[in-house]
């Protein structure tokens, strides 16, 4: 079982969003970059599979999972930290573009993809910057390669692997063959925390430096703003006693009642 | 030209997010010019001509033995083939479960680009902008398509259906030819959670809870305001991370980003975090016992109090209220 999992290095979620110079993207200074929290998920689910699933046929490459991601020069703190987790070794497929569009990113991750004979290839839902939630689905279609988005459980079973995701009102058990896509949602599992043997071991570990082939962009940002600000709120009262004051408000001002 | 609109049923029938998507596609048309064009991917016909009562001047059914239930490679196929047919000038789904997981795929077969949850969308000099919430409503993206047509996908509960009443679409039936795609996925069950609960993107009102209320028995009080009020159940991070909630109950950036008429937290003192995924709702009321906590900076009623007192006040201060109004 050979797994790839696409990851992206995003904004701390604590961090207030300042609009940068260039006036259609967030200004990096003092941000702390993170792995997104989803893409946390996707890597651990392959870790876990990984360490339960007794390597086959040993050779190059048996069992291996790759963390691949896309991006500048702070790529690599990102990538290493996903190999402290556990992953095998990294690709960092490099580019200077700030922010290319979901489908250069997966053009250029399909492509790289194309030639590690993975089962499962992984992704977080979306990303917490963008919030695009486009990328995996569209890899998977450009590999031809079935795909379940917002997976919470997984399970595989004979060349297999049966995800459940949510949808309104419920959930969705989908069973795709292999090889297959999957975009993990929270509550698939809980992330491990990096061990000091595996940042040691994580150092020893190769990351693999590729020029992005992102290919011609199809969506433009003109702007990044940020949004109006709510008009200041006003505290109705304390206690029980303002609960009158509440409803009389939210039914003849806000009419919300 | 034309804007084409992904309809979307479940159980045979149409969902309400499409008629909201067919009252932007409506509104878009009448600058952009053309009809308004339904595509619905289903095993039999869910109505489609009544749709013409919510904009649509025609619907094509793409009709396949396999399409009662979502099939994403099938319908793929099948909306992709409907815009290489129809020449659109922007394609809509809504940004739903299925929509989300649609567009992309769609978009990636006809290498087009696509602008995920959109809020409101404009037409400039016939250029059409879309602006869309990022960093989980932190911030707002305008973006602009380089090739015709522009895919999007728009977030529930913030477009407008529109009222045609006597109108009818003009409902046209294309078989969706089986494709080898179509075997390496399939549904195996639909599982539903609680009966009649609406997903908390699609509800009017939500009553959400946080760390406030203690432990995961006391949510009792939240789930009584909420019924009181018809409203959904969420919470915040901090007590899905502690099990008290399921994840699909979490508002915020690791959760979801809601926009309801009306969103009462209860105990949630704001994190950036939870702000961010519910400050576009319509009205906001705060119940918290620290009159200095961060969710009082949005709420447009905040209650500095006990929830335990204030809440249960409340919930009978609704009810009096729904009685009056039977």
């Amino acid at each position: 079982m050979i797994q790839v999992v696409c990851i992206k290095q995003v904004a701390d979620t604590e961090t207030r969003v300042r609009v940068g110079p260039d006036g259609h993207s967030l200004d990096p200074a003092g941000v702390t970059w993170i792995l997104n929290p989803y893409d946390e998920f996707a890597l651990e689910e392959a870790l876990r599979i990984r360490e339960r699933t007794p390597a086959a046929a040993p050779g190059p490459g048996a069992g291996e999972v790759i963390a691949i991601s896309l991006g500048g020069a702070t790529v690599p703190t990102t990538l290493r930290n996903a190999l402290a987790m556990g992953a095998d070794r990294a690709i960092h497929l490099k580019t200077e573009v700030v922010t290319p569009d979901s489908l250069q990113v997966a053009r250029a991750l399909a492509a790289e993809i194309r030639g590690l004979s993975a089962d499962l290839v992984w992704f977080g839902k979306q990303a917490v910057d963008d919030d695009q939630a486009q990328v995996g689905p569209m890899v998977a279609e450009l590999l031809e390669i079935p795909c379940a988005t917002v997976v919470a459980k997984l399970e595989l079973e004979d060349g297999r692997a049966v995800a459940e995701r949510e949808i309104e009102g419920g959930r969705e058990v989908v069973e795709l063959t292999l090889p297959a896509a999957l975009t993990a949602d929270k509550g698939l599992n809980e992330p491990r925390y990096a061990s000091l043997k595996g940042i040691m071991a994580a150092k020893k570990k190769t990351i693999e430096e590729k020029p992005a082939v992102l290919g011609e962009p199809r969506l433009e940002v003109i702007a990044l703003e940020l949004p109006p600000a709510r008009k200041a709120g006003r505290v109705v009262g304390q206690g029980v006693a303002a609960v009158p004051e509440l409803v009389r408000l939210l039914r003849e001002e806000a009419r919300a009642l | 030209m034309s804007v084409l609109v992904f309809i979307e049923q479940r159980d045979g029938r149409v969902r309400a997010v499409s008629k909201e998507a067919l009252g932007e596609a409506t509104r878009l048309a009448a600058v952009l010019g053309g009809p308004v064009v339904g595509v619905c991917p289903a095993a039999a016909d869910p109505g489609l001509a009544a749709l013409g009562e919510s904009g649509a001047e025609q619907a094509i059914l793409a009709r396949h033995a396999a399409f009662a239930a979502y099939h994403p490679a099938g319908y793929a196929r099948a909306v992709a083939a409907a815009v290489e047919r129809v020449h659109p000038k922007a394609v809509l789904f809504a940004a739903s479960a299925m929509g989300k997981d649609l567009a992309p795929r769609v978009a990636a077969r006809l290498d087009l680009g696509l602008a995920t949850d959109c809020t409101a969308l404009a037409a400039e000099g016939g250029r059409l902008i879309a602006t869309r919430p990022v960093y989980a409503g932190k911030a707002v993206q305008k973006v602009g398509f380089v090739r015709a047509p522009a895919m999007l996908s728009l977030r529930p509960k913030i477009f407008a259906p529109v009222a045609k009443p006597g109108k009818s679409a003009a409902v046209e039936t294309v078989a969706v030819a089986e494709d080898p795609s179509f075997a390496r996925a399939r549904l195996r069950e639909v599982i539903s959670s609680a009966a009649g609960k609406a997903d908390l993107t699609e509800s009017e009102i939500i009553v959400s809870g946080g760390r406030g209320l203690k432990g995961p028995e006391n949510f009792k009080i939240v789930e009584e305001l909420a019924d009181a009020l018809g409203a959904t159940v969420g919470a915040s991070r901090a007590v899905v991370d502690a099990g008290w909630r399921p994840h699909a109950d979490q508002v915020g950036q690791t959760g979801k980003t809601v926009s309801p008429k009306l969103y009462v937290a209860v105990g949630i003192s704001g994190a950036i975090q939870h702000l961010a995924g519910m400050s576009s709702s319509r009205c906001i009321v705060a119940i918290n016992k620290d009159p200095e906590a961060p969710i009082f900076k949005v709420a447009d009623y905040g209650l500095v109090g006990d929830l335990f007192e204030v809440v249960p006040a409340l919930t009978e201060a609704v009810k009096k209220l729904n009685a009056q109004h039977v």
